[in-house]
């Protein structure tokens, strides 16, 4: 009856097999350190089809002493199973050990665990689904618990360990029996990483136990956030409400409870954390949930008022830039505006033939900027008046860059142009194959920037190519150089960071959908919007989310950070200030139309143009 | 002095090497490559293994290759350095640790190393982070297939141009040593005594000698799911890298490292002083490090 086993690949029971004359293995269910779950048909019914559930056993101890002790624990902790009668403990029916397996049989549960479940669903898990689950749990623990002449601990709280059946109600499998199997000084884990509470690891584990790594499921179903991969005892710095704003204070409440740190902080019992879900249960059922009506509260109070405003004919895209104490933007209306920054009053206008939509420069003197009429203008900062123009063969969307006596811009005619500043007379171009509407940018003696059908190029400053990278979709968004790490984003739904020397991918972090927003990088810290309406803070070293903020449409403006504050325009109409290390919303700033420019910050104060035909000067 | 002691010295035996790293005493600062400004970097490495005073076989591995990609007037310097110790009490750690090693190494060979070696070089359709990502993910499968029960911890670093990659599991370290003094620890150990210092639960001291402080929370070979620490750090200019097994790190303290480092004559002598310092503080366990010299 032994299996054959002839390499180590192929230990498990394979299809077919008959187990002790009588379980005929169907396939592999479930997969532990220990060995293999079955699912199995018992040959003993012949006439109806009874499942089991088949669970092995592999000792892996040497030494002949262990290897007994370790079956003789078995079978203790088989036939205390069988003594317990709880519908959410599944039945034993048999164990038996062969050589170096043992096997436990078991009643067979139809349905899902919630690891199974929570993998599944694209969103936490909601609040109304797991309560009741909760609750059952709770009774469980609680006839485990209140076991004579000895309580059970169960030890090995997790969503795997927790079926959900066909009639929705929670049966525990896995005993922890296996256990008994691991052996080891160095390294050895004990409990389930991620869901065990502190003093498990020093080997103490009461009821309390059982309370906390409930608390950590939950907490797991409820954010979706794995806690086997972050430190153990972490949950404290991944707050429920923050992660999942859907669950109710009083459950939030009631995890931290479960998850204290010190067992006497806990609920004293399962019956005392059960009684507070039915109360959390009660209150949720009996208030109506009017979430839209708290948000609008929310709004009132955190809404900025702007300091002054100006009116221009059309919508203003781009963005502004500030140069002493004047602020010079372009508008859809063809013009660009030079005002005084304290109070809005315009200086000089100066009227281009075509939209302009990108962030105007300064140089010396001059404001460079380009329009839609193909051209870039240079006129003097004082008083508006044309210096030169410089003639490319298509609407310019990219901003200039200036550097080394020369501007640097792309056009829509899919050159990038390097302009004498002294002559106005083209230095070189460089044909990139499609549109440039990004920004270029200058480090090192290098020249960065993408273009509308996906290329990203890195030129010398005779415009020879130095690298070249391809993403799958256009690079709007304008590049960020900081520690020799070249950042954009791109439509095909991918922030980029590659090595500015060689133009390998140092990582890539996927956005819920495109983005055209240009990052803004701090330190350690990396920040974008993108068109799922999600402003990402992303950690530079890891590629790994820090928080991110939902706004209520596409952000296709770009963040700037100011004094430990990230500010960004959305679609939806709202310029935001976020705390930087949190994404905690400090205040909005309501405008009358869709915002797709950066803001620009100066002298503790914040531009920001809208599509609704306005500039806007607030406090920072 | 007990037990049979033995000490490997092997300054870059672990791997062939295209091109042999310069003498550290005539490494080039400038390269008169036309108008490229980028300074090729040298790298000089040695390691240093040891099976301590306390063990009688060794359960640690160690990989170091040191080598440049020459292309388009300029020479990137790539290394690629990997550290694992295999847990004691579980079997054949030494087995689990070689396979992590030899995964490790071979995957980011094919993956990165190779094409771009290649007479027209071919750059990866991943991320090197995914790279890394990816490498230690085999290296984990391979465990669990050939060593089923087994676990090791695995630190490695990889060197292109300006930027190193690391991707960490366990409680082998990673340091950053600067010649003005500083001695950073690059890595996070994923030990169950690290969180509880990190919670302001233990001292450092308490945790220097707690019973557990070798019972690790995340390790090659070891649950599921399972993901390694990687981060890319802008390489320093000048100082050296330290990767290191805890049986160098935990009995020689880093204020210690940072002095045997600085004032050895040459990286072979820091790499035998630092063997020596962890045999003179008992040896416990095996010893391994590898010593990455940056220029400057």
């Amino acid at each position: 009856m032994e299996p054959k086993s002839t390499s180590q690949e192929s230990w498990q029971l394979q299809p077919g097999f008959t187990l002790a004359d009588r379980y005929l293995i169907q396939s592999v269910i479930g997969m532990g350190g220990m060995g293999a779950v079955y699912r199995a048909c018992d040959l003993h019914f012949p006439n109806v089809v009874k499942l089991v559930a088949v669970k092995e056993m592999i000792n892996q101890a040497h030494d002949p002493v262990v290897r007994q002790t370790i079956v003789q624990n078995f079978e203790r902790e088989a036939n205390l199973l069988a003594t317990l009668d709880h519908p959410a403990i599944p039945r034993i029916y048999d164990y038996f050990t062969s050589n170096e397996r043992s096997y436990l049989i078991l009643e067979y549960i139809k349905g899902k665990d919630l690891e199974a479940i929570l993998n599944e669903s694209e969103e936490p898990l909601q609040e109304e689904r797991v309560i009741p689950w909760a609750i059952e749990i709770c009774d469980v623990l609680n006839y485990l618990h209140s076991h004579s002449p000895e309580p059970i601990i169960f030890r090995d709280m997790k969503p795997s360990n927790v079926m959900i059946n066909q009639h929705n109600h929670v049966v525990l499998v896995d005993f922890g029996i296996a256990k008994q199997f691991q052996i080891g000084q160095k390294g050895t884990m004990i409990g389930t990483e991620g869901y065990s509470p502190p003093e498990q690891y020093r080997g103490e584990a009461s009821h309390l136990a059982d309370i906390y790594a409930l608390g950590a499921t939950l907490h797991h179903l409820l954010c979706k956030r794995d806690p086997r991969l972050e430190p153990p005892f972490s949950f404290g710095e991944r707050p429920l409400r923050k992660i999942n704003p859907a669950i109710s204070a009083g459950l939030e409440a009631i995890i931290n409870t479960a998850l204290q740190y010190s067992p006497e902080e806990r609920y004293p019992s399962t019956q005392m954390m059960k009684e507070a879900l039915l109360k959390v249960a009660q209150e949720n059922g009996m208030l109506p949930i009017l979430p839209s009506n708290m948000t609008k509260i929310l709004d009132s109070e955190e809404m900025a008022k702007p300091i002054w405003t100006f009116h221009c004919q059309d919508e203003i895209r781009g963005s502004a830039m500030c140069y002493g104490t004047t602020i010079f933007v372009g508008s859809y209306d063809k013009h660009l505006y030079a005002l005084n920054a304290q109070n809005g009053e315009l200086i000089w206008e100066y009227s281009a033939e075509g939209g302009i939509v990108s962030r105007p420069a300064y140089h010396e003197g001059n404001i460079y900027f380009g329009s839609e009429d193909t051209r870039l203008h240079v006129v003097t900062s004082r008083y508006g008046r044309i210096n030169w123009t410089y003639y490319t063969n298509g609407p310019v969307r990219s901003s200039p860059t200036i550097v080394e006596g020369h501007v640097f811009i792309g056009s829509d005619d899919g050159f990038l142009h390097a302009v004498h500043l002294n002559s106005g007379r083209r230095t070189w171009m460089v044909e990139a194959g499609s549109a440039i509407r990004s920004t270029p940018m200058v480090e090192h003696d290098k020249v960065y920037f993408g273009t509308e059908s996906g290329d990203f190029y890195c030129l010398d400053f005779k415009g020879n190519i130095k690298w070249r990278f391809k993403a799958k979709r256009a690079i709007t968004s304008s590049p960020v150089i900081l520690d020799n790490v070249v950042y954009f984003g791109s439509l095909d739904g991918t922030l980029y960071a590659l090595d500015s020397g060689s133009g390998w991918v140092i990582w890539r972090f996927r956005l819920g959908k495109g983005t055209i927003s240009t990052p803004c990088v701090s330190a350690d810290l990396i920040f974008m919007g993108a068109i799922d309406g999600v402003i990402y803070c992303i950690d530079t070293r890891t590629a790994k989310e820090v928080w991110r903020y939902t706004t209520d449409h596409q952000v296709t403006g770009s963040p700037i950070l100011y004094k430990e504050a990230i500010y960004c325009g959305s679609v939806d109409g709202h310029l935001y200030c976020l705390d930087c290390s949190t994404g905690r919303l400090r205040w909005k700033l309501r405008t009358e139309g869709p915002i797709t420019a950066t803001p620009t910050v100066w002298n503790d104060m914040v531009f920001i143009g809208s599509t609704d035909h306005t500039l806007y000067a607030l406090k920072a | 002095m007990k037990g049979i002691i033995r000490k490997l010295f092997s300054p870059n035996q672990e791997a062939e090497i295209p091109t042999q790293p310069l003498d550290m005493n005539s490494h080039p600062n400038h390269q008169s490559g036309g108008e490229n400004p980028l300074e090729p970097h040298q790298l000089v490495v040695c390691c240093g293994q040891s099976i301590g005073r306390q063990r009688n076989h060794n359960e640690d591995a160690l990989f170091a290759m040191t080598t440049t990609l020459t292309g388009d007037n300029r020479v990137i310097p790539f290394g690629l350095y990997i550290v694992a110790d295999g847990m004691g009490g579980h079997q054949h750690g030494e087995v689990a640790s070689g396979v992590a090693i030899r995964t490790m190494a071979t995957q980011l060979l094919n993956k990165l190393y190779l094409p771009l070696l290649s007479v027209k070089p071919v750059s990866p359709d991943e991320s090197l982070q995914e790279i890394m990502q990816s490498s230690v993910q085999d290296a984990h499968i391979a465990i669990l297939k050939q060593v089923p029960g087994g676990g090791t911890t695995l630190t490695a670093m990889l060197i292109i141009g300006d930027q190193m990659t690391i991707a960490h599991v366990g409680d082998s370290r990673a340091y950053a040593i600067t010649r003005d003094g500083q001695i950073d620890v690059l890595t996070r150990d994923h030990s169950l005594v690290k969180r509880l210092v990190e919670l302001g639960q233990l001292s450092k001291d308490e945790a220097a000698i707690h019973p557990q402080r070798n019972v690790l929370y995340r390790a090659l070979g070891q649950g599921e799911p399972f993901e390694p620490d990687v981060k890319t750090i802008h390489l320093p200019g000048s100082g050296y890298l330290l990767l290191c097994s805890d049986g160098l790190w935990s009995v020689v303290p880093e204020h210690e490292l940072y002095q045997i480092i600085t004032k050895a004559k040459s990286s072979e002598e820091a790499c035998k002083r630092l063997i020596e310092a962890a045999n003179e503080a008992g040896g416990p366990d095996n010893i391994s490090a590898i010593l990455i010299r940056l220029p400057g």
